[in-house]
């Protein structure tokens, strides 16, 4: 049996990962955008840590996965909300955890949709490794090397507090 | 195929071709993945990948603008490439048979038909034929078939009704007019009864009355003012003139006096009533313009929400 590795304080890194952006963000123009679920809860923290002054975007890539025509349209999806005009923004991309890549590609083809964004960041609590595409994080605050039939994921507890769950696919 | 021909064998939607019969859970899950497509609509670009590289073919061997314009933008709203038959005008008229004709269209490597057919059952033939021919990769979306079932407008209307009124389980809901021609009442009455609204009623002169409707689980009334009283939504259908054969009615005149849907008695349904319509309207014959055009109209909203109800029944087949 794998030994399980030990989970980081997901608290803890959202603290960290504010800490690493203040000072590279500026909070007059920088609009971030969380990805459903945990996404949307790590950029709802960053977004008071920081101070930015543009409301939060949430984001939900279901009608942009690559892997569409192999698993249908998933189950739950929802409509996207940026309260932000797009074009020109200086968007930063907030996600929980970084695999392979391709939920971010997908979220940048649906940003693009509504618009030509000035730039775009990438900020991650924890990247596990697995890439499938070139892609980045700009800030990321925690990394961990998981085989592929683990699955890391945030958690919210009723009182608000996020925690990361290891589960086998 | 075994029991359902609408669902693959995960019990999943592969084609849709009625309401009937489809699982309460099914039809929730189509009215739930029309809510985020009607956001497209305030986009900078108006489209979502999901049907890029296929082909759609609108199949109308009867004539309809607006239904075929609405798939038509549904399914560009996807991406898909979309082919316009009007059959009518087309090869039907030279002789060929409509398997003859899915045949060649499936042969340019169709991946979805959308078909408007002036017989009932035409698209179940259309399905039945593709999986015995091991094509049953290639969807079908019922269109309007004869007086049998027109799914999506059922299912536009009850994505209407939930907008507004949030729950099914409190409502009353009128269907008035022309059920005996309709196949959007027929639609309307099963996706009522299977979300589980309460009380159905119908309301129409008894020569526009199939016989036995009362079957489908509805009430039947004869007298309008009686039937509108209280009612949440009042459905009203476009009277089929074209369909109408011999004299099953004294004059239109005659029928907007019973049967047409004036402010007075409208007045009798409940204060926040809605107002539904699924066009194309006979103003002065089903419905007074007063009434169209008033408050409680829903009519152009139901327009809206059908784009993306059918974009969420396009791309829950194609991604099955």
């Amino acid at each position: 049996m794998p030994a399980t590795p030990l989970l980081p304080d997901a608290e803890g890194l959202c603290v960290a990962l504010a800490a690493a952006m203040r000072g590279q963000v500026d909070p007059a123009i920088t609009a971030l955008v969380g990805i459903h679920t945990g996404g949307v809860w790590v950029a709802e923290r960053l977004h008071a840590a920081l101070g930015l002054r543009i409301p939060p975007g949430a984001i939900d890539v279901s009608f942009y996965r690559d892997d569409y025509h192999q698993r249908g349209l998933h189950a739950n999806a929802r409509a996207s909300q940026l309260p932000f005009d797009v074009e020109g923004a200086h968007i930063v991309i907030v996600d929980d955890v970084l695999y392979t890549g391709r939920t971010i590609r997908a979220a940048m083809n649906e940003l693009f949709d509504y618009g030509r964004p000035a730039r775009i960041d990438l900020a991650v609590l924890s990247d596990r490794g697995g890439r499938e595409l070139p892609i980045a994080p700009t800030w990321c605050t925690h990394t961990l090397g998981l085989p592929a039939a683990q699955m890391l994921a945030l958690e919210r507890a009723p009182d608000g507090g996020l925690s990361f769950r290891l589960m086998e696919k | 195929m075994g029991g359902n021909p609408q669902l693959n064998r995960h019990g999943e939607l592969n084609h849709l071709l009625t309401i009937e019969g489809l699982p309460r859970e099914v039809l929730v899950r189509i009215l739930d993945t029309a809510a985020p497509f009607t956001e497209v609509a305030e986009r900078e670009v108006k489209k979502l990948p999901l049907l890029r590289g296929k082909s759609v073919f609108n199949l109308f061997f009867e004539n309809s603008t607006r239904t075929r314009t609405t798939f038509e933008i549904a399914a560009k709203r996807l991406s898909a490439d979309v082919i316009n038959l009007n059959i009518s005008t087309s090869s039907a008229n030279k002789g060929e048979t409509l398997l003859d004709t899915v045949d060649n269209l499936a042969a340019m490597q169709a991946d979805m038909f959308v078909v408007r057919h002036a017989s009932s059952g035409a698209p179940y033939l259309i399905a039945q034929h593709l999986a015995a021919t091991g094509r049953d990769h290639i969807h079908v979306v019922n269109a309007g078939d004869g007086r049998h079932a027109h799914p999506t407008q059922g299912l536009l209307d009850m994505y209407t009704i939930r907008h507004y009124k949030k729950d099914f389980s409190q409502l009353t809901v009128a269907v008035v007019g022309d059920v005996l021609h309709s196949r959007v009442a027929r639609s309307q009455i099963h996706a009522l009864t299977t979300l589980g609204v309460p009380e159905v009623r119908v309301i129409a002169p008894k020569t526009l009355l199939p016989t036995a409707v009362e079957r489908l689980g509805v009430r039947v009334f004869h007298d309008m003012r009686e039937g509108l009283r209280g009612v949440d939504v009042v459905m009203m259908l476009r009277l089929q003139n074209e369909r109408m054969q011999g004299a099953l009615l004294p004059s239109t005149q005659e029928y907007f006096k019973s049967y047409g849907l004036t402010p007075e008695k409208l007045a009798l349904a409940k204060p926040d009533a809605i107002v539904m319509h699924p066009g194309p309207m006979n103003r002065g014959v089903e419905i007074d313009s007063a009434v169209a055009d008033g408050g409680q109209a829903v009519i152009l909203p139901q327009v809206t929400f059908g784009i993306a109800v059918r974009m969420a029944v396009m791309a829950m087949l194609a991604g099955n």
